[in-house]
């Protein structure tokens, strides 16, 4: 049986494809989880979500991603952060119990991520988002709540090239529609300049 | 465009906070209590000084976290030292 | 038509090709690298303009972005009205015409791309002079990160005209190693042709780059033409440089009067003459220098005044060894003007001594130079002035911003070198901590003993109506001594008064001197007259790249539900609702808006229909303590709510009034879902937050939007009971396991589902809630079931026949609960947002606009929404107005027109008839309850 997900760009593959330098990346597993780090519960959920020596302070500090591989947290505020995994993960499973003090809310349908690469990405993104992107500043493992065009995101960069931008479902047309269009120069041959 | 101190997030640009108005006014424990004078008060009056000032900020596109800063109404500038 | 006044050798143009273009209909060549001035003058072209209200003819005046004069229409390319002919460069093709102060807007669509972008660096340095070089260079070699804008085409400044030399090496060279040099480096940014026109609050400064508006038709289509820099830099270098003035006299604007450094410019940058024969008429030594660099390339000087008396020095004696000798004391006393109204004389004239005729084809006059202080200033610098200079000056240092060369006042090219490499230092050291080598050593020049220069604002003050203060909107000295005849002694009001420095030149050559000739009127210093305020933007910006990418589909975010492109297949009407797009009404072929609403709605009354509500705000409350906190922010209470149950509930702001209006269910004991109106759904997400964090953060509560996580479809009617039973086998929908304000979890159409059995229309219906990427296959589901899908317009008219509200709509910030017929919801046995002010004595008058309803008296008549309500059409202005019309449609189901009003005085009225006006119609209608249709309630357990 054909999957009877639709995701939010499945409409724009082909444009988005044919830039080179971006593609949605549908149904990762959200959820949206809230608690003090600090407190019991959210210690032991970071444990069993990131087991691992090394992976003591599971979540993530201001302004960063922590994790390994495809499963990882992003800070989006105090005591509030975006856990990410793969497609059809047992994320929910794992959510499942009722942990006291902590909130944790399925939002996986609710976003979608246009992840964009290579050496342009920078650039692209600067052209809608005020925060200064320069590697001394905003690097690999580097994340933000913010604007993007008119729309607001969490901004990853999950390496020196690479970038993913979580967007609101109802948003993702408008934003990708706005991304084709702000990577025209970059995908056409270089710019006349700058 | 003023660069608005986030305790949390560092500097952002204006457009991603909503502005709170004065700070420290705090709802009345008790507003059964007040005469409708005080509540008045409570509800529409509010300082407006010229030079320093304590007020709050929403960072609403960013953490989502509400902070108070002292701001120059004449200069813009923000007084360091911002707390969450 | 030849170039006659093209120099045989010489400037920054590309002899070995020629462009074409047209001019008033003329064509000309020219060479890359000029501009339609200097172009224009090359082919002994001297009228480019006439005066908005006096006609007089106008040339060419200065050379950059100062320019009063030289606005031209363009034609060609996209088209753009009032570009300074000084600044745009020639293309193969260009078509211009003159203009007469005033551009015309094309009504063509501009189909050329403009873009925006974001940068960040530790030093912007506006101006690639060699002030702006040297401090770019400097804070480079730091390691920080720079960027370099610089207006014209490459850098260079005042050096591109060519003559200085640094070194016993012309300065050019060192301006082409330290631009290679900048280049390569990776941190630094130099950007040309690119305007900084505003400096905000926080180091914000705004950039307007001209990226392919000098390729003409060779611009590639997919690059856009203009881009709008927005820089938050750490320090800001201002090497802005400084503009000319004149010296005024009566007849001041004939074409072939220019300012005396433009004039030399036009000589040596472009290899033009701007004149055969001139009279040269300054204040200060930088006019006699122009005479030397003049007389160089070849033009007569038929006299060199200086209204200074002064002992010899290196510029004389330049002069003298070409033979040529200046008239100390002497100005320009006036000029004739030959048939066309060019240039043929000067009246010259020792201070109060008799004037005699010198034919000649150009004055060049320059009264000093004015730093330009334009972005220190909107820094929030306040600009002094300087005796010493005759000019006004950076005053007091702004933070983080520092000023060099001769936006400084700082003229000499070894000190401007100096300065702005030791300003580019520290600022790259200040923020980048230093390290990287030492800063260039600086270049030195051969040091003249210079003249003070003197502030002299005009040679001549006869026919003061022929004496222009501001050539662009033809303002005299007549009209400034008008002004303060008038009383007026601020510049502000001069130059409103006058509007001398209102034009698209903003006054930039005779701002200040018009400060110094009220200042001489009113018997002041000039200082203590004072500049008018600088603002942004310093040079205008087209509509087209302020607004960027933001047009067309991007104007504004559509934010689509998932099941968007069903309705467009379905051929929906959509309407805007906040910034998403939802179905107004899905026309058959042959419907319009009322046919295709009144099918809707006998669908939801009779059968069964659907609508996509996936746009409602949706809330995800979680804690122990949501009961508590809901019970304060809702004027019912919620904390007796019991699982799997919904309420709704009406939420006020602290004023009492009606802000948002929902249901909202308990999931689980610690877990809730509260739904709001669309357009409040982020509103009310902040409010919620705001109480939790500030005012309540001991309640454990977090809130967090699903509105995008679930898609909802609202299945509506007397069947919907059947179609939810066919799609959903496992759960039980029958009345008494399922009732009324309930929800549960099930599996429909094989999705897994959350079900709302609540109702807007009165009618039985259920919301099922899906996670958002199954909305188009539940949609799909439904649609196999034959449903009939329904837009907004006749949820409106099915809530509206009930009586329900919309918050917004029938409510506008001045409505409390009980107005707007919800007391019922209100509770009065707690606290809660509002409840204060609902006991106040004014939200318990009795005049109050409170909600009824409407009939008009002609059944087929729709009212207006917004018309007023008034008793007695024909009473005399200002007439009474009791409320206005807040919702009105035509009902199936009433077979008539209807509406919802906000009346004073609200049901007291019942029976009584009023006039609805609108434009200027008055129609009777008779007040009514609010509830239409099914006022038992009855049709809601189906």
């Amino acid at each position: 049986m054909a999957d009877p997900r639709r995701s939010p760009l499945a409409h724009l593959a082909e444009p988005l494809a044919a830039t080179g330098i971006m593609r949605e990346l549908p149904y990762l597993s959200s959820f949206e989880v809230r608690g003090d780090p600090a407190e019991p519960a959210m210690a032991r959920l970071g444990a069993a979500l990131f087991p691992g020596p090394l992976l003591a302070a599971s979540w993530p500090t201001a302004g960063h991603a922590a994790g390994t591989g495809p499963r990882y947290a992003l800070w989006c505020g105090p005591g509030w952060y975006l856990l990410v995994d793969e497609p059809g993960s047992a994320l929910a499973e794992a959510m499942a119990d009722d942990l006291p003090g902590v909130s944790a809310v399925d939002v996986s349908a609710g976003r979608t991520v246009v992840e964009l690469s290579g050496p342009h990405a920078r650039e692209v993104l600067a052209h809608g988002c005020a925060l200064d992107l320069h590697p001394r500043v905003f690097g690999p493992g580097s994340c933000a709540r913010t604007n993007l065009a008119k729309a607001q995101v969490i901004l990853h960069q999950t390496a020196s090239t690479t970038y993913r931008v979580f967007v609101g479902a109802s948003f993702a047309d408008y934003l990708a529609r706005w991304l084709l269009d702000a990577a025209v120069e970059y995908i056409r041959g270089e710019p006349v300049d700058q | 465009m003023l660069s608005v101190p986030c305790p949390w997030c560092g500097p952002r640009d204006e457009t991603e906070f909503k502005y709170g108005g004065q700070a420290h006014v705090a709802y009345p424990s008790d507003p059964a209590a007040l005469s409708d004078a005080e509540w008045a008060s409570y509800l529409f009056l509010r300082d407006n000084p010229k030079g320093w000032f304590a007020e709050r900020w929403f960072h609403s596109a960013g953490c989502r976290r509400w902070f108070d800063v002292v701001r120059h109404t004449v200069t813009y500038e923000f007084a360091p030292g911002v707390t969450p | 038509m030849s170039q006659a006044f093209r120099r045989a050798a010489g400037g920054r143009i590309d002899r070995s090709r020629t462009l074409n273009f047209h001019f008033d209909g003329r064509a000309f060549e020219a060479h890359p690298g000029d501009t339609l001035s200097s172009a224009l003058l090359a082919h002994g072209v001297r009228v480019v303009a006439r005066g908005p209200y006096t006609g007089r003819p106008r040339g060419t005046y200065g050379i950059g972005a100062e320019e009063p004069n030289a606005f031209v229409q363009v034609d060609s390319g996209p088209g753009e009205p009032m570009v300074r002919a000084t600044t745009l460069e020639v293309y193969d093709g260009l078509v211009a015409r003159s203009l007469a102060g005033r551009g015309e807007l094309s009504d063509e669509p501009d189909h050329s791309r403009y873009d925006k972008t974001w940068a960040h660096c530790d030093v912007l340095v506006v101006g690639a002079g060699p002030a702006g070089l040297a401090a770019a260079h400097a804070a480079a070699v730091t390691g920080a990160r720079v960027i370099l804008a610089d207006e014209r085409p490459e850098p260079g400044g005042e050096l591109l005209a060519g003559r200085a030399h640094l070194d016993g090496r012309p300065a050019m060279d060192w301006v082409r190693d330290v631009h290679a040099r900048l280049t390569g480096l990776p941190e630094v940014r130099v950007l040309t042709r690119t305007t900084v026109t505003g400096f905000y609050d926080g180091n914000f400064l705004v950039a307007v780059q001209r990226r392919t508006d000098h390729l003409g038709a060779d611009a590639p289509a997919h690059v856009a033409r203009q881009r709008l820099w927005h820089i938050r830099a750490a320090r800001v270098v201002l090497a802005t440089g400084a503009h000319e003035r004149p010296i005024l006299f009566p007849d001041n604007d004939r074409p072939g009067i220019m300012l005396a450094a433009a004039a030399a410019g036009y000589a040596w940058r472009y290899g033009v003459l701007p004149g055969r024969r001139a009279v040269v008429a300054g204040a200060h030594d930088g006019a006699l220098w122009a005479a030397v660099d003049l007389f160089d390339a070849g033009v007569e000087l038929a006299a060199v005044l200086d209204v200074r008396r002064l002992p010899e020095g290196q510029v004389h004696r330049a002069l003298r060894d070409r033979g040529v000798a200046v008239s100390a004391g002497h100005g320009v006393v006036g000029t004739d003007a030959d048939a066309d109204g060019v240039l043929e004389a000067a009246w010259v004239a020792p201070v109060d001594g008799s004037p005699r005729r010198v034919p000649c084809d150009l004055v060049a006059t320059s009264g000093g130079w004015n730093p330009a202080v334009h972005l220190y200033s909107q820094a929030g610098g306040r600009p002094l002035w300087s005796a010493d200079h005759a000019a006004f000056v950076p005053g007091d240092p702004v933070p983080a911003v520092s000023c060099v060369g001769a936006a400084a006042g700082t003229f000499g090219l070894a000190d401007a070198l100096a300065e702005g490499a030791e300003a580019g230092w520290q600022a790259g050291a200040g923020t980048h901590g230093g390290g990287g080598e030492e800063p260039l050593p600086p270049a030195t020049d051969s040091v003249a003993d210079a003249g003070a220069p003197a502030a002299c604002w005009l040679t001549s003050d006869l026919r003061p109506d022929t004496v222009f203060v501001d050539l662009q909107r033809d303002a005299t000295l007549h009209d400034v001594r008008r002004a303060v005849g008038a009383g007026m002694t601020s510049s502000e009001h001069v130059k409103r008064y006058t509007t001398a420095g209102t034009a698209a030149d903003q006054g930039r050559t005779t701002g200040v001197t018009t400060v110094g000739v009220l200042a001489g009127l009113l018997g002041l210093p000039v200082g203590a007259v004072g500049t008018t305020t600088y603002r942004p933007p310093y040079t205008p910006i087209s509509f087209g790249l302020l607004a960027g990418r933001d047009r067309g589909r991007l104007l504004d975010p559509e934010r689509r539900t998932p099941m968007h492109e069903r309705h467009e297949a379905a051929d929906a009407v959509f309407e805007n609702v906040g910034q998403w797009k939802r179905p107004w009404y899905y026309p058959r072929p042959g419907e319009d808006l009322d046919r295709a609403v009144e099918r809707e709605c006998r669908a939801a009354r009779e059968g069964v229909a659907m609508m996509d509500v996936s746009t409602l705000g949706k809330i995800s409350l979680s804690g122990p303590d949501v009961g508590e906190f809901l019970d304060r922010i809702y004027t019912n209470r919620f904390s007796t709510l019991k699982v799997g149950q919904c309420r709704y509930g009406v939420m006020c702001l602290a004023d009492g009034m009606v802000f948002d209006d929902g249901v909202t269910a308990r999931i689980a004991p610690d877990r809730w879902h509260l739904t709001t109106t669309t357009g409040n759904a982020a509103a009310v997400l902040d409010w919620l937050e705001e109480w939790l964090q500030t005012e309540w953060p001991s309640l454990r509560v977090s809130a967090t939007s699903v509105t995008d996580q679930w898609a909802a479809v609202a299945v509506v009617g007397p069947g919907s009971r059947e179609v939810l039973r066919r799609l959903a086998p496992s759960l039980d929908v029958s009345a008494p396991a399922f009732p009324f304000l309930s929800v549960r979890d099930a599996t429909v159409a094989g999705i897994p589902a959350r079900v709302f059995r609540i109702s807007f229309t009165g009618e039985l219906s259920y919301e099922i809630n899906v996670p958002a990427w199954h909305g188009l296959a539940l949609w799909d589901a439904l649609l196999a079931q034959g449903i009939t899908p329904y837009g907004t317009e006749t949820m409106h008219v099915l809530r509206a026949e009930k009586g329900f509200i919309v918050a917004g709509q029938d409510t506008d910030g001045t409505v409390t609960p009980h107005d707007a017929g919800l007391g019922w919801a209100v509770s009065t046995a707690k606290h809660f947002i509002g409840s204060r002010s609902l006991a106040r004595a004014d939200t318990a008058r009795a005049d109050r606009k409170r909600l009824v309803g409407l009939l008009p008296a002609d059944p087929s008549v729709v009212l207006a929404e917004g018309a007023q309500l008034v008793v007695d059409a024909d009473a005399p202005t200002p007439v009474p107005m009791l409320g206005h019309v807040t919702s009105s449609y035509r009902s199936a189901a009433l077979g008539r027109s209807f509406a919802l009003a906000l009346v004073a005085g609200g049901l007291t009225l019942r029976g009584e008839t009023l006039y609805a006006v609108d434009a200027g119609r008055a129609q009777p209608v008779v007040v009514t309850e609010p509830v239409f249709y099914d006022p038992e309630g009855a049709r809601r357990d189906g």
